[in-house]
């Protein structure tokens, strides 16, 4: 069984028997986590056990589902009152004295809801976790809100969570949808989970779906119409609740929660880029939120930084390596990261670069940061890299390959040596990183995001900066592919193309052809003009969160970036007569 | 003009001092009363009268007060952007309070950072701005040009992974020249600033319009010489998202050729250098 190491019980309570188990020490804190429609308690089988090590973890089918007995009859057996009673018997029978924290995905959220706000639980629950199920309550009272002033805004709303809901009122008709669950779907269920949904098999969905499927459907007769019309007025939790919305659930709206916050007064929300079945695709990221969210509300942490960055909710708690962090572009995208609440690894050449990231992220909202010292033009520094940070921190979730350097001169000025550095930084860095930190997202299999800092240079030719546009016109096109390559498994690709910011890069830029005296004054010259047009690096990190948060492919970011790759695309000759006049230096 | 000081300090500079720690410790009143809700115009209004209450009737310039991210200038534009606004202060929050009072002909420009409980961001910039003090001393006694001593400030507040916010300054100055003020029984203000200050500014700005210096210390030509003797407000000023910190005191330059004599801190017994102290 997918559950390994579990002690299982049986629970009576209202003329049923409910099939328990328990991971993990009885004296931590009990997390108790309820599963969906058509599910049985399996479908935790990889969050459990992760969660085990912390804490006392519950599982339970719920009435009818998996090993659990069903009502009889069935018609009225289901309702979230007698529910209610069943969570209350679980939890006194696993934590009698001490309030549990509850989790639940799907009807499993939608039942703790109401757990959560009827008065005869009080001082029974001390947080929850709800993920993609709203409480019926307070959906009831979102669509009368949208019914009685129906603006345009609200009026599209209420149509596509109406469109979504499709199969609500498929499950309403009789008889039909338990011949289908025991029949043809019953069949054909795990298949399409995999290929519609991307959830990994394993031992899950069990091979009482179809049972579960077809008394499941009572979840929906006894409860939905009856609270949808009357929902009732006093649905205020009482604990504090993690609202965690996949954003590309296919049966719920993320506007079903814009106005939570009336009825939870402690929320803490997180987004999360997946599909419904998160506690299958995204196991590690929901461990540590939970985790995160439990010993927060056990009082076990000292109040740290709170992160209030823009992207808090998306960001928090994961794992961020920039590379390039000591300075400019990279140390700003590393501090972003780090007030929207990310784990920033800091990877500079400069040591002492690195270590000051590292530290100012930790003030302004970081949990843990951490300074690494490499050159990422090194194959072998980079593996090891690679290994220690896996070991050490974990799988990276977002990877900003950004270190780079300056290189400007004719061609024929330009050595081989002079190609073969900037070629090393700016193309097989960004190779190195993909290649490394990129196979371990990939291998992991819970999605992640890559962002290569490329530039407007890329596709706008010059004849001063013809090795450096190469290597960056590498970077985008490289990024373009591992995009179309990694699409499959969640794993986002974005190529960022700057233009004109004001960072040091001009003041280290090698300019080729020139004697040393020279190149400083070219340095300084350059540095200056960047400096009057004074484009903050701040800015282009906003737009690398943004550009992860929304998935963007090519993302040009000061208006002349924006220009000129409009121009590359619409007037590439213009561009072209561009390239040939000299460069103010 | 101030000349080379051997032992103690000569009874002009004593009266400078003195001023300057009035002023100081105006600051630190102020800042112990502040509380959650108290606006900028508040906590400039209660600077002003601190000082009334103890014989100030002249200004250099009047008390601003900046509460948050307005301690770092985020989207200064305009000099009126300076003045006291209705931002309230909350737990947590960084503020500045600056100050240039005149005391008996004598003036005194300061700048106090605190924040209202903790706030670990702005003690890390305070901390880090110790070393602009050095700096600044340092390559002031070496005589080096005024505006190259500007780029290795900058320098070093990027190296810090800071933003160089005295840039928001009217001509990004990060210091001034301070002089004696003659007291006159009515002082009119212009902008904030004291008529009778500002007279003297301007004809510092005329001298050494001909003698090839500048009254302000910025990063532009006109400060392209070595340090004129005579006293310098300075006020390095860090931003770092949202949050900003700043001294301000007053540098002597004098013409000894001893370098130890040739420039120094008025006073080094100022609330930033006791808490570097402190914190060693």
């Amino acid at each position: 069984m997918a559950l390994q190491g579990a002690r299982e019980r049986r629970v009576r309570t209202g003329g049923i028997e409910l099939c328990v188990a328990e991971l993990g020490e009885v004296g931590q804190p009990t997390v108790i986590l309820v599963h969906g429609y058509p599910d049985s308690k399996e479908v935790w089988s990889e969050v459990a056990p992760r969660l085990a090590d912390r804490f006392h973890v519950v599982l339970y089918d719920v009435r009818g589902h998996g090993r659990s007995t069903a009502p009889k009859p069935l018609r009225g057996g289901f309702t979230l009152e007698k529910l209610t009673d069943d969570f209350l018997a679980v939890a006194d029978a696993v934590s009698p004295d001490r309030p549990v924290h509850l989790v639940g995905h799907d009807w499993g959220s939608v039942q703790a809801w109401e757990f959560t706000t009827v008065k005869r639980t009080e001082g029974r629950i001390a947080s929850f976790t709800s993920m993609s199920g709203p409480s019926l309550d307070h959906f009831g009272h979102w669509i009368s809100r949208r019914l009685k002033r129906p603006t345009p805004r609200r009026v599209g709303q209420l149509l596509g969570q109406g469109a979504k809901s499709w199969y609500v009122y498929a499950l309403h008709t009789p008889v039909l949808p338990e011949l289908a669950w025991r029949g043809p779907l019953g069949k054909h269920w795990p298949r399409i989970l995999e290929r519609v949904e991307r959830v990994p098999g394993g031992g899950y969905p069990t091979s009482s779906l179809p049972t579960d499927a077809a008394h499941g459907a009572w979840l929906y007769r006894d409860n939905v119409r009856a609270r949808l019309r009357r929902p009732r007025a006093d649905a205020y939790a009482h604990a504090p609740v993690q609202l965690i919305t996949p954003l590309g659930d296919a049966f719920l709206s993320e506007r079903l929660y814009d106005e939570l916050e009336l009825w939870v007064p402690q929320l803490t929300r997180r987004t999360l880029p997946a599909k419904h079945w998160i506690p299958r695709s995204r196991p590690d990221q929901l461990v540590g939120w939970i985790t995160e969210f439990v010993t927060s509300v056990e009082g076990g942490r000292p109040e740290g930084v709170t992160a209030t960055g823009k992207y808090a909710d998306r960001f928090g708690g994961q794992l961020v390596l920039v590379t390039g962090a000591g300075s400019g572009i990279g140390r700003a995208t590393a501090y972003a990261f780090a007030e929207a609440g990310a784990r920033v690894v800091a990877v500079d050449r400069d040591a002492e670069a690195a270590a000051r990231t590292a530290e100012m992220s930790r003030l302004i909202g970081a949990p843990e940061a951490w300074a690494e010292t490499v050159d990422v033009s090194d194959e072998q520094a980079m593996e090891k890299l690679a290994v220690k940070v896996a070991e050490e921190y974990g799988v990276v979730d977002v990877l900003v390959n950004n270190a780079g350097i300056g290189l400007s001169g004719s061609f024929f000025d330009t050595t081989p040596e002079d190609w073969k550095k900037v070629l090393d930084v700016n193309l097989w860095g960004v190779i190195h990183g993909c290649r490394l930190f990129g196979k371990q997202m990939a291998e992991r299999g819970q999605g992640g995001h890559i962002v290569n800092t490329a530039s407007a240079a890329a596709y706008q030719p010059s004849k001063a900066l013809p090795a450096y546009s190469t290597s960056k016109a590498a970077v985008l096109m490289l990024s373009e592919c591992l995009r179309a390559e990694l699409a499959g498994q969640g794993i986002g690709v974005t190529a960022i193309c700057p233009g004109l910011v004001n960072t040091n890069i001009t003041s280290t830029a090698h300019f080729a052809g020139v004697d040393a005296e020279e190149e400083k004054r070219r340095q300084k010259k350059s540095a200056r003009l960047y400096g009057l047009r004074n484009y903050p690096p701040e800015k282009v990190a906003d737009a690398i969160l943004r550009a992860v948060v929304r998935g963007e492919a090519v993302v040009p970011v000061t208006p002349e970036a924006h220009g000129a790759y409009l121009m590359s695309r619409f007037t590439p000759r213009a561009l072209r007569r561009i390239a040939r006049l000299e460069p103010p230096l | 003009m101030t000349t080379a000081v051997t032992r103690g300090l000569s009874p002009e500079l004593r009266g400078f001092r003195q001023v300057q720690r009035l002023a100081y410790e105006c600051a630190e009143a102020v800042a112990a009363r502040l509380e959650p809700g108290i606006t900028e115009r508040e906590a400039a209004r209660m600077q002003r009268e601190w000082l009334r209450e103890r014989g100030v009737r002249d200004w250099f310039h009047l008390p601003f007060a900046w509460f948050g991210d307005r301690t770092a200038f985020v989207n200064f534009r305009i000099p009126l952007q300076f003045f006291p606004t209705n931002r309230r202060l909350a737990p947590g929050m960084p503020f500045i309070l600056d100050m240039a009072p005149v005391y008996d002909g004598y003036t005194a420009d300061i700048g106090y950072s605190g924040s209202l409980g903790i706030n670990p961001v702005q003690d890390k910039l305070m901390a880090d701005l110790e070393v602009h003090r050095e700096l600044i001393l340092r390559e002031v006694r070496e005589r080096r040009p005024l505006r190259e001593i500007y780029e290795d400030v900058d320098r070093l507040m990027v190296r810090q992974g800071y933003a160089n916010r005295h840039r928001a300054y009217p001509f990004g100055v990060i210091a001034h020249k301070v002089d004696r003020v003659r007291q006159r029984r009515w002082s009119a203000h212009l902008f904030g600033f004291g008529t009778q200050s500002l007279k003297g500014l301007a004809s510092d700005a005329l001298h050494g319009h001909r003698e090839g210096w500048s009254p302000l210390w910025s990063p532009y030509r006109f400060s392209d010489h070595p340090p004129q003797p005579g006293l310098w407000a300075v006020e390095p000023h860090l931003g770092f998202r949202g949050t900003g910190a700043k001294f301000e005191e007053i540098l002597v330059v004098t013409d000894s050729a001893d370098p130890e004599q040739s420039a120094f801190w008025l006073d080094d017994d100022l609330p930033h250098v006791r808490r570097w102290a402190e914190e060693r």
